[in-house]
């Protein structure tokens, strides 16, 4: 299999007045097509440093970042935030949509910036939202809908450009358990059945269990990275199977 | 890119009170630009309209010295006479035509209506130097001249007092109780640079004037006209030696006249409402920037507000470019609007000054296009920071921020 992430000894520094602090110091790590991985830890482990640099929202001080073969590590801001809109997908613990806009246009909006908002893409749109059931929510904003309804929005909005990686922090940290349950077995869907990868990072283990990988991460380097104890495999289900 | 344009009026849209204020610099200042530069060009139209009508050859020869009338005391010093005129216009190779002038205030009578007006003793070329045509009937000849005939000419607003809409060629009007007969009406020339009305006005033959009405042996005002419109100061020159010699004045002495040109004495109040409109025009682009700080400082709010939407953006792969322009276009859209209000605002404005003021008003599409222009620089100029400030914030940041 096609490695999608690969991390060659990546350290991030940050500097804080005389103090520096390191945040992941020398991770190597790499996640191949269509895994499902768990990223654990304690809070000040490196999982928030780690998901920044996957989601190249920001860059490593030291160390090489493949993503998809492609260095990235030293990519311009611009170029980094063509390979956002194009290659990566972001689900957020506080869902992160635009208030006062519709559902719709919240979807739409990776497109915007990669000028796909095409005929094509109309088309898509309305099959991730049939599939997510999000279509009679179109028109509606982001505060009218309920929590598990708006993370919902926010998938949609991750997969809009067909990533090659989803990455979700905390996607269940505001849910109750049984939308926490309804939001996991629609990222387990979009994995086993569309073969998306992606990185997954919570302190829950019932969440973790959802993934078939788990990376324990401590003082920013990998204490463990084994195969998820007894994975949830919940009931087949096929709502992602329209999704081209 | 229509998207970017929607976003944007969308954000101004959600806060229409505050998008409103914020416009409101902008408004005043595109509107007071538009008004006060179309009242000038007005004024400008109207005194050049004027000047054009006065003529731009006409000399004006006033029979005091301008210079020590005060220290004399005496303001009506009489030495200009009927044959100073016509050495002027036999004399003076620059001069093509001279027409003596009397001027008094009195009543005059027609049936049982009266009129108190202008009566002007004129001389046979004094239509041709003002370029005055007749609307009907004939102007005073030379012939009404010698005999000092009881003949008279009427100005439009004479007519429209006396007769209304009666024909008033060959009636009699009565001054000082003496018969005129009425020979021909001047068509309308409106008001003077200086506002008077010059259709309140009885012309007749200056030596009748003299004579039979008040009684004198001196002229007035004296018009006179160059060959040409360069002419002038060459004519003015001609003049001035002409009449210190016949005045015998010593090298030493002041002219007892004065010679100006109707061109310079036009020109005067020109350049005044030239500079008042300049005056003016500042003024009102000042409030215009006041206005683009104001949309600079609720740019700068309304990104910090919006930081974390800033981030979303940022997150789903807005460039810095991307964000620069959307707050550009915001801030951009906001001024238009407030420069197509201010636009409207400054035509109702410029409008109603005219109407209530008495001012003439033109309209230039140039000053709207360069006001409403303006607007829009101001708008990128003072939005282009704050759009800048958002585009470079740091996505991490940006999502986290509260």
């Amino acid at each position: 299999m096609q490695d999608i992430v690969s991390l060659e000894t990546v350290y991030k520094i940050y500097q804080m007045g005389d103090v520096q602090v390191t945040a992941l110091n020398g991770i190597s790590l790499t996640i191949k097509k269509g895994e499902f991985v768990a990223v654990m830890g304690a809070s000040g482990s490196g999982k928030s440093t780690l998901m920044n640099i996957l989601g190249c929202l920001d860059r490593p001080s030291k160390g090489k970042y493949y993503l998809e073969g492609i260095d990235v590590s030293r990519f311009s801001k611009n170029e980094l935030a063509d390979i956002r809109n194009k290659k990566l997908g972001f689900v957020f613990q506080s869902f992160n949509l635009l208030s006062r806009t519709t559902v719709l246009e919240n979807i739409e909006l990776p497109l915007i910036y990669s000028k796909k908002l095409s005929q094509i893409a109309g088309e898509r749109i309305n099959q991730i939202m049939a599939t997510l059931g999000l279509k009679e929510f179109q028109k509606h904003y982001p505060n009218q809908l309920s929590g598990g309804q708006q993370q919902r929005v926010a998938i949609a909005r991750a997969i809009i450009n067909n990533p090659t990686l989803l990455l979700a922090d905390e996607p269940t940290g505001n849910l109750d358990s049984v939308t926490s349950t309804e939001v996991m077995h629609v990222l387990h869907d979009l994995n086993h059945n569309m073969g998306i990868t992606i990185v997954l990072v919570t302190h829950e283990n019932d969440i973790a269990r959802y993934a078939r990988r788990v990376v324990v991460l401590r003082d920013g380097k990998v204490l463990s990275d084994t195969p998820s104890q007894s994975p949830a495999t919940p009931a087949p289900q096929t709502i992602c199977e329209r999704i081209t | 890119m229509p998207s970017l344009f929607k976003i944007a009026l969308r954000a101004i849209m959600r806060n229409k009170m505050r998008s409103s204020l914020t416009i409101l610099g902008i408004v005043i200042g595109v509107g007071a630009v538009i008004a006060m530069v179309s009242i000038g060009q007005g004024a400008k139209i109207m005194v050049e309209k004027q000047l054009e009508s006065l003529g731009t050859n006409v000399l004006i020869i006033i029979p005091i010295s301008t210079t020590h009338t005060a220290t004399r005391g005496t303001t009506g010093t009489i030495t200009l006479t009927a044959e100073d005129a016509f050495a002027i216009e036999k004399e003076c190779s620059a001069v093509s035509y001279v027409s003596p002038g009397v001027r008094t205030t009195t009543q005059v009578v027609f049936g049982n209506l009266n009129w108190t007006t202008s009566v002007s003793g004129v001389g046979s070329d004094y239509h041709i130097i003002r370029n005055w045509p007749m609307e009907s009937g004939r102007f005073i000849n030379q012939q009404d001249i010698n005999i000092m005939a009881k003949v008279c000419i009427l100005g439009q607003t004479v007519v429209t007092n006396l007769f209304g809409t009666l024909d008033p060629i060959d009636k009699w009007i009565r001054v000082n109780n003496i018969p005129f007969r009425i020979i021909g009406v001047l068509s309308a020339k409106g008001e003077s640079p200086t506002g008077q009305d010059q259709d309140d006005v009885v012309l007749m033959p200056y030596t009748t004037v003299q004579r039979k009405i008040m009684g004198v042996t001196y002229i007035g005002v004296t018009l006179a006209s160059s060959v040409s419109a360069e002419a002038r100061f060459e004519a003015i020159e001609q003049i001035n030696s002409l009449l210190r010699q016949r005045h015998r004045l010593r090298p030493n002495e002041e002219n007892d006249f004065t010679v100006i040109s109707q061109v310079e004495f036009a020109s005067t109040i020109m350049e005044t409402s030239h500079t008042m409109t300049v005056l003016l025009g500042s003024i009102a682009s000042v409030s215009l920037i006041v206005g683009g700080i104001g949309i600079m400082n609720i740019m700068l709010v309304s990104t910090t507000e919006r930081t974390r939407e800033i981030g979303i953006r940022m997150a789903v792969g807005a460039r810095e470019k991307d964000i620069l322009f959307q707050f550009l276009t915001e801030a951009t859209v906001l001024s238009s609007i407030g420069g197509i209000v201010g636009v409207i605002l400054g035509i109702v404005l410029s409008r109603l000054i005219s109407y209530y003021g008495g001012w003439p008003s033109l309209l230039s599409p140039l000053s709207i296009a360069v006001a409403f222009l303006f607007s829009n620089m101001v708008g990128i100029f003072f939005g282009y920071y704050p759009a800048r400030k958002a585009s470079r914030l740091n996505p991490i940041e940006a999502l986290r921020y509260e």
